[in-house]
């Protein structure tokens, strides 16, 4: 899933400030599973902007709303009647969803409110962690499951490099070296000789670095 | 192994002597006169200068423009570049770039990762790793191409070198992790500094097992230490380093103005008993913002004077 953190509130208060409307608008997906961008989440941001107006001897109207995604248009056009209501958004999804939201309602400011992080997976509660990057040919099969693009910090294909310590990481000792974890499963699975193959120069062009990318599926179009 | 290029550090080892070579960091500055000084302290006792390539990613002179200076001064550069901060394009050029000045060896490295330096907030680049590095400088030397396909005008010859760490972890892979380096086409090898003899040693046994000491000159790393708190932080904070408890003992239990003398008796030391193990074919001191203890561990390691080759 995409995982995403809050927003300093000081940060959101300075955006919308000056609005008078503002909807919260929350997304039921994977923000919600990380517990940055859901339903709960809308409520505890809409009372501290609340507080925050009222402490300012402010009225401003503050309402709340979460829906099913934000990044699909069906569900964004659930809120098409009232966002003539709101002079501002403050979204809680991704940032797609936050894009998402400003290509359909291209006359209101939309904000986001919490920061994108990466693809990742939770290990337990309030603990998420980074598993892909979405560079576009996986290459998952070749290095016993366990992704160097993603979970190495130099992205090294043929690692590791010579900071890897006690199967830490030389950036930080909290980090695995994926390198390491990438070795053990080979062991585990028999596969260690497959070590020594040379992973050739990687085609990043399916990456950021090809610009932005799409994926289109003729056969399941209508 | 005959010599493929005109590299006077692969001459030197092809004809069978222990090969010295020695490394200078570039200034944070402009001032061209800070590497002429350290290159001029050391030129008589190395036979090649390694350039450091923005070591611990801190921001510096870059490596080829002192490798060109010491080109300028009738010495021998090894060209280090890392792949943190350029991609394949830019690498390239750069090989290229070295090339036109007959800058004949390359170390290629993947870099400490920035971090550690002063753009802790940078993007890094690693495009193409070290591996992939020693590939494409031995596919743009020995077949006159470009990573694109296209043909080169006067090919690179240079001489390619990798580093090693027998003591990153794990220890298992570190002799697979060699040939893999001598498959992609790794002639030299200069070692992260080394100060446990006994691992070192017990990895060139399995490399020399495996028949890779036939196929790639090592040459031994060491760094002598200034002084005991030099040793416990090699020991404690530099990643990938492995120093024995008896040898930050010796240090801690020299006086503090004895310290320096000792750190360079243990490193001469190093260098006499590893010219005795097979497989090292000579030595990469380190000494690291301390370049005037060069020519004494040379000479009194018993590698002075230095070969000369046609």
């Amino acid at each position: 899933m995409i995982v995403a953190d809050r927003k300093p509130i000081e940060e959101i208060i300075e955006e919308v400030k000056n609005y008078e409307k503002i909807l919260i608008l929350g997304c039921n997906e994977c923000v919600t599973v990380c517990e940055a961008g859901g339903k709960k989440e809308v409520g505890v941001l809409a009372s501290a902007l609340r507080m925050y107006f009222l402490n300012q001897g402010r009225e401003v109207k503050i309402d709340e709303e979460t829906l099913e995604r934000q990044c699909d248009h069906e569900y964004l056009e659930e809120i098409r009647d009232v966002m003539d209501q709101y002079d501002a958004v403050v979204s809680l999804a991704c940032g797609v969803g936050v894009q998402f939201m400003a290509e359909k309602y291209h006359d209101c400011p939309i904000y986001p409110g919490v920061d994108t992080c990466f693809l990742g997976a939770t290990e337990k509660r309030g603990l998420w962690t980074e598993r892909c990057q979405a560079c576009g040919q996986c290459i998952l099969a070749r290095t016993g499951g366990i992704c160097p693009v993603s979970r190495c910090a130099k992205r090294i294909l043929n690692g590791p490099c010579g900071g890897s310590a006690k199967g830490k990481c030389e950036i930080n000792k909290e980090i695995d070296c994926a390198w390491e974890l990438i070795i053990n499963r080979l062991k585990a699975l028999d596969k260690l000789d497959d070590y020594e193959k040379i992973d050739p120069i990687k085609d990043w062009s399916t990456d950021r670095a090809g610009g932005p990318r799409k994926v289109v599926r003729e056969d399941v179009q209508e | 192994m005959k010599a493929k290029t005109p590299s006077k550090l692969e001459k030197i080892l092809a004809a069978g002597h222990l090969a010295v070579t020695s490394e200078c960091g570039p200034p944070r500055g402009s001032d061209m006169e800070v590497i002429t000084e350290k290159a001029n302290l050391i030129k008589d006792y190395v036979d090649a200068i390694n350039i450091t390539d923005n070591q611990t990613s801190v921001t510096r002179m870059s490596s080829l423009a002192a490798c060109i200076q010491l080109k300028l001064m009738g010495l021998e550069p090894v060209l280090q570049m890392v792949t943190r901060d350029r991609n394949r394009i830019a690498l390239q050029s750069d090989i290229l770039g070295a090339a036109s000045f007959d800058i004949h060896n390359v170390l290629c490295l993947s870099g400490d990762h920035q971090s550690f330096g002063d753009c802790p907030t940078g993007q890094n680049v690693h495009d193409i790793d070290s591996m992939q590095l020693i590939q494409t400088v031995r596919l743009m030397r020995d077949q006159g191409k470009f990573l694109g396909g296209g043909d080169i005008k006067r090919p690179p010859q240079m001489f390619v070198g990798a580093a090693a760490n027998p003591f990153a972890d794990p220890f298992e892979i570190r002799v697979p992790r060699l040939a893999k380096k001598i498959a992609a086409g790794v002639e030299f090898i200069q070692t992260q500094c080394i100060y446990n003899m006994e691992k070192f040693e017990l990895w060139l046994k399995i490399a020399g097992d495996r028949g890779l000491l036939e196929k790639v000159h090592i040459l031994a790393g060491v760094t002598p230490f200034k002084s005991a708190g030099m040793a416990k932080y090699m020991k404690n904070r530099v990643p990938g380093i492995e120093v024995p408890d008896e040898l930050v003992k010796r240090m801690s239990d020299t006086p503090k103005e004895k310290q320096p003398e000792e750190g360079v008796k243990i490193c001469i030391e190093q260098i006499q008993h590893l010219k005795e193990v097979e497989g090292v074919r000579g030595f990469h001191v380190m000494a690291i913002e301390w370049e005037e203890m060069v020519p004494g561990i040379v000479k009194k390691s018993g590698l002075y004077p230095r070969p000369s080759v046609e």
